[in-house]
């Protein structure tokens, strides 16, 4: 290639690559710079605030602070029993199109693909309704049951969000693993069957396997978005303050020590932390998922 | 092989006998019916709470509260769109426009930077080419709290928080559209057309602006949909960049009516719900007039 043509070609990058810096690497080295300072009251406050160098001792504080440990403690948990079975169901739902004719998976691939046309927030304020116990079904269906269900109590609230999860995103994960299911050449089904495997066992032993990767990609991409859960929790807790608090998530901590605290330094730190804890988290899970097939 | 066998030892059994013939597929008939009832049975589930949702709508503040979510009691939709766009002086209208603007413009102006960078990347040979596209990729992985925090503390020191700027210039640089217009531009725009044009003495820009465009508007369309999709769903941004209403979104409006019950006392539902409802219908129009786009997006977007 021509040398000035290929300066050309990095010409029609050139947009994307200034917005990157000033929306990307600026701001986050802009965060990092922050997160080593912190800001000091001198006095009684009367004379303003000092800012001075801090070194890495926000850090220190975040990773001590009971209150930002235990929130990203509790996601990991919720996300270690969540994204499983939101992408067991995917997958079952995935080998049971497979097994239809083609214009049968098509009508239930788009019925099913339904919530995931509906904004996260909106889905998330349908079920708070359909939760509440003034003008949801739910709770009178729990009483028919034997005793009325509270969804917002203290232990039901991330069944509710996980069930809400799990609603939203059942059928967006369930459309990349029938699609990776339809690349599988069909001949090794066929060998199977005259080699006298069953439906379910060809399903388990073959089919299961070759979707391998469609599971790791939709497990990581769920990984990554739960760590950094924000908006349902945030809508639960305009309903039920009581129950989720205000440091419930990683990210409601963070906005909540920049926007009500004051405290950027802190948040920023913060940020930080829970950027490396996704790298690491992202990693580990592509390690271990990957580590199998050899 | 096993219905074959009781099917020949008892011979009153004539449909077994049809069904059970070498072909093995017919061989799961009883578990096809099985699948199929899954199969409703999630659909069901995944329906449920959008029927519930229209039903509601329909309802009046009574009705809503004192009969059952599952079934229409009056038709009272109009009443409540009509309360919807007028309440506190048509708020909700305002905010319908400025999603549509933030989602319009932001993804129309991001998928066109997205498409040149995506082509930039696909088919010239640059230095730096390879640190770019680790850029792309590795801003998967950054948590949007990093970002928006000092892109908030950035935007203020130029005056541009609270103003529509604010939510448009984000959604102009979105490495995963550059991602997917890469991904296209390999798949549709060969080598030898490119040479062939330039052959014939056409200038890059025009290359771009009357070819390769052209031939990725498939490609465009999915990047523009998606992109659209993310920036009208987006609500952590607005929270964090939007102070007053007059600029809210949509998402973010419908936030601040669920909280105004325990803040102020003032129940909202039904003017939430209807405005839920309504908030869908523009993806909705779009997801299903842009099917194939789409589909193809989500999938693609996965196996690569």
């Amino acid at each position: 290639m021509i040398r000035s043509q290929r300066w050309k070609g990095a010409a029609f990058t050139l947009p994307f690559q200034l917005g990157f810096v000033f929306l990307y690497l600026i701001p986050i080295g802009y965060a990092v710079h922050q997160s080593l300072f912190r800001e000091q009251r001198s006095g009684l406050g009367l004379g303003g605030a000092t800012v001075t160098f801090a070194g890495l001792d926000n850090y220190r504080h975040g990773l001590t602070d009971p209150a930002f440990m235990s929130s990203v403690l509790r996601v990991v948990l919720f996300a270690c029993v969540q994204i499983p079975v939101m992408l067991a169901l995917s997958l079952l739902l995935a080998l049971c199109l497979d097994a239809l004719t083609a214009r049968a998976a098509a009508r239930f691939r788009m019925l099913l693909l339904i919530p995931y046309m509906i904004p996260g927030v909106v889905a998330a304020i349908v079920w708070i309704n359909l939760y509440s116990p003034d003008v949801g079904p739910l709770t009178s269906l729990g009483g028919f049951f034997g005793s009325a269900w509270n969804f917002f109590a203290p232990s039901m609230v991330w069944p509710s969000i996980g069930n809400l999860l799990t609603w939203h995103g059942i059928g967006y994960n369930m459309v990349i693993i029938y699609a990776a299911l339809q690349v599988v050449p069909r001949e090794l089904f066929e060998a199977a069957r005259l080699d006298g495997a069953s439906e379910t066992r060809i399903a388990l032993s073959i089919k299961v396997p070759q979707v391998r990767g469609a599971l790791v990609l939709t497990g990581m991409l769920s990984i990554i978005q739960m760590l950094q859960i924000f908006n349902e929790p945030a809508l639960f807790r305009n309903v039920t303050p009581q129950t989720v608090s205000d440091s419930f998530t990683p990210i409601m901590i963070v906005y909540n020590q920049a926007f009500n605290a004051g405290n950027y330094h802190y948040a920023a730190a913060l940020s930080v932390l829970l950027a490396l804890v996704l790298g690491v988290a992202s990693f580990l899970f592509y390690r271990l998922t990957s580590k199998e097939t050899d | 092989m096993v219905m074959t066998e009781s099917a020949t030892e008892r011979p009153e059994t004539h449909t077994v006998r049809r069904l059970a013939r070498p072909d093995p597929a017919a061989r799961g008939r009883g578990g096809q019916r099985f699948l199929l009832l899954g199969l409703v049975l999630a659909g069901a589930y995944s329906l449920f709470p959008v029927w519930w949702l229209i039903v509601a709508a329909t309802k009046d503040r009574t009705g809503l509260y004192q009969t059952s979510g599952l079934w229409f009691s009056g038709m009272h939709l109009w009443d409540n769109l009509h309360q919807l766009v007028t309440y506190d002086h048509g708020i909700f209208l305002r905010w319908t426009a400025n999603s549509f603007l933030y989602a319009g413009v932001g993804s129309l102006g991001g998928t066109l930077i997205a498409l040149a960078t995506g082509y930039g990347l696909a088919r010239f040979d640059f230095p730096g080419r390879g640190v770019v596209f680790a850029c792309v990729v590795g801003s998967f992985l950054i948590p949007i709290a990093l970002l928006t925090l000092p892109l908030y503390l950035v935007f203020s020191s130029i005056g541009l928080v609270d103003t529509p700027w604010a939510m448009l210039i984000p959604c102009l640089i979105n490495p995963f559209s550059v991602y997917l217009a890469k991904v296209y531009t390999e798949a549709t725009v060969p080598f030898e057309l490119l040479e062939a044009a330039r052959l014939d003495g056409a200038g890059e820009l025009r290359i771009f602006f009357s070819i390769v465009l052209r031939m990725m508007s498939t490609g465009g369309a999915t990047v523009f949909l998606l992109a659209f999709v993310n920036t009208w769903n987006a609500f952590f941004l607005p929270l964090t960049v939007l102070r007053g209403e007059e600029n809210w979104t949509l998402n973010l409006g419908l936030y601040n009516w669920t909280g105004k019950r325990l803040e102020s006392g003032i129940d909202l539902t039904s003017l939430v719900l209807t405005g839920a409802l309504l908030s869908i219908v523009p993806l909705a129009i779009m997801m299903t007039a842009m099917r194939r786009y789409w589909r193809t997006g989500v999938t693609l977007g996965a196996l690569k």
